[in-house]
């Protein structure tokens, strides 16, 4: 049974202007890194987010659209709903030292995978990009990790100026380290972030796993609604293989509205455009 | 020898009596490939309707326990990219000699028409005409199906504008399915589908004293409404001559044995591929193959109505 699970909200934080961090009084069991729940505003709607943390339920979430700013209106003790967790998470390799990187509030599902990724005693360096220094999120929590950190700006008012893209693979041809043995790319944010990333994992023969976003409704693989080519994102997904990628029509491209019509990609995924 | 599961369904061969059920994984043909390729023997799109449609916010669908409850709205792209979405699904499925059926419906009966004049564009190898969603706020759809001279007028219709094979699916929400069933087949239908989803049914979340479902009702499907839809198939089946598509909680093979031993001709699968995965069908069918070489049958006829007679 798979009926949401309505909580009381424990502890809300700001991470930007646009970006909160919700506590909640629940703990997934067993959730893998990269895995999503679907969270429910009664009366509002109810949406995919990765978890950030497991126990207790921990979730970032941007102001994209109606969803988000009403859950963004919530206060500590209002109760939400919740149930999964879904979805095929990172599969962490531990014969490589990890690589994750992060386009804005992508950050909160690698820092679940970076908690893991230390508890394996693998070599992690985490790159974040975002627009500028005040949209980083999650920046002293992977600090805290002890975790080696790479960011990227926009505008260049902290690190790198430019994508993190660029960024990385700066880091990927000056560091000796990584011409012995390639790290593991893992990856989470803005779509044409993820399609750089593919085409770099696919030019430097590096592994890589990457989260991808699309407009769900039932989260456990019957609607079809968040078809990624022949995949549903939902279960086959929301992490995939950079080579489960290639040469798809959607990947970059296309996403499906509520309606199921494709749309082409250009902002974050709200599945509010009829 | 291997136990035959071939099927025809209104002159439409099937390579086994196992059917992707509408509303279930039918938006991309990219997706139905994979459904043929897990090896069901038909699949059915998502309703479609001439404008595309949002459908209602989420939850939409949920999973309570011995079923699940759902309340999408009727949400689809619209007809001209279903079109394009069915062509490309019947030349992927032609190799695989696996049909595709078209469903459709419309807020009125004219409509039902010219959705079925356009779908038929794409030559679909059927046309099921859905008069039977409980989710709908108008109450022209539940109208539709309950009524026997609304749904033999929305079958003549639909059989004036088209050459497809037409299946009408009837909703168990009525006092008298066979009424129905005798009206359409009059009418023309060339087949019957049976059962769509019971209710409306309604959960709440008893913390927030709230409806779990954005819609708060929502149909109910899965194995707990499946007796129900076995029963409403026998009733169909000894009332008329056409064939009927059987759909209800179909979960095994022996579900589906169940219901070819009532008269159904092809069964449909949906809910269970949230239960079993899009594997189902290759499972299913394999269930279906040691009942019947355990019976000694070779073919599907020679058992199908066998509790009827």
């Amino acid at each position: 049974m798979t009926l949401p699970q309505t909580v009381r909200i424990n502890e809300i934080f700001d991470e930007t202007r646009t970006v909160r961090t919700f506590v909640l009084d629940a703990e997934v069991q067993k959730a893998e890194p990269g895995q999503f729940v679907m969270l429910w505003l009664p009366g509002v709607d109810e949406k995919p987010i990765s978890i950030a943390h497991p126990a207790p339920l921990t979730l970032t979430v941007a102001r994209v659209g109606p969803f988000s700013t009403a859950l963004h209106e919530c206060k500590v003790g209002d109760r939400v709903g919740w149930r999964g967790p879904y979805g095929r998470g990172f599969s962490l390799r531990k014969d490589r030292p990890a690589l994750l990187v992060a386009g804005g509030y992508g950050a909160a599902p690698l820092y679940f995978l970076a908690t893991y990724a230390i508890e394996c005693s693998v070599p992690t360096t985490v790159a974040l990009g975002a627009r500028r220094a005040d949209d980083l999120i999650y920046v002293d929590r992977f600090r805290s990790l002890g975790i080696e950190l790479i960011l990227a700006t926009d505008d260049g008012s902290v690190g790198h100026k430019g994508y993190v893209t660029d960024a990385i693979l700066q880091f990927l041809t000056s560091n000796p380290q990584c011409s012995n043995l390639q790290p593991a790319l893992y990856a989470c944010g803005p779509e044409l972030m993820l399609v750089a990333l593919h085409r770099l994992c696919r030019e430097h023969g590096i592994p890589g796993q990457l989260s991808v976003e699309r407009y769900m409704k039932c989260g456990f693989g019957i609607c079809g609604q968040c078809a990624l080519d022949g995949y549903l994102v939902c279960q086959d997904g929301p992490v995939f293989d950079v080579g489960q990628l290639d040469g798809l029509s959607d990947f970059g491209r296309t996403r499906r509205s509520a309606t199921g019509r494709r749309l082409p990609i250009q902002q974050p995924v709200t599945g509010n455009q009829r | 020898m291997a136990a035959d599961l071939t099927t025809t369904l209104c002159g439409v061969r099937l390579p086994n009596p196992t059917i992707l059920s509408s509303g279930i994984l039918g938006l991309s043909h990219e997706i139905m490939v994979r459904v043929a390729q897990a090896g069901a023997g038909g699949v059915t799109t998502k309703s479609c309707s001439l404008k595309p449609r949002a459908g209602y916010p989420n939850p939409t669908i949920l999973d309570w326990g011995p079923g699940l409850i759902n309340a999408v709205g009727l949400s689809n792209p619209g007809i001209e990219v279903m079109v394009e979405e069915i062509q490309a699904a019947r030349e992927q499925l032609a190799p695989l000699g696996v049909p595709v059926i078209a469903s459709i419906f419309a807020d009125t009966i004219y409509d039902f028409g010219t959705v079925a004049r356009f779908i038929s564009e794409a030559e679909p190898d059927l046309i099921e005409v859905n008069i039977s969603c409980p989710n709908i706020n108008s109450h022209y759809l539940q109208m539709f199906a309950a009524d026997p001279y609304v749904a033999a007028q929305v079958t003549r219709r639909v059989k004036r504008n088209t050459d497809v094979p037409v299946l009408v699916k009837l909703s168990p929400n009525v006092t008298d399915i066979v009424e129905i069933a005798q009206a359409v087949v009059e009418a023309g239908a060339d087949g019957i589908t049976a059962i769509n989803t019971l209710g409306p049914g309604l959960i709440l979340d008893i913390e927030t004293c709230r409806p779990v479902l954005y819609h708060e009702t929502g149909g109910v499907s899965g194995p707990a409404i499946h007796p129900i839809a076995v029963r409403c198939v026998r009733d169909i089946c000894r009332a008329v001559d056409v064939p009927v598509v059987a759909v209800g909680g179909v979960t095994s093979g022996r579900d589906v044995v169940e219901m070819i031993l009532v008269g159904a001709t092809a069964v449909g699968i949906g809910s269970a591929v949230h239960y079993r995965g899009i594997e189902v069908f290759r499972e299913v069918c394999e269930e279906v193959r040691e009942y019947m070489e355990r019976h000694g049958y070779g073919r599907v006829e020679e058992f199908r109505g066998k509790a009827m007679r």
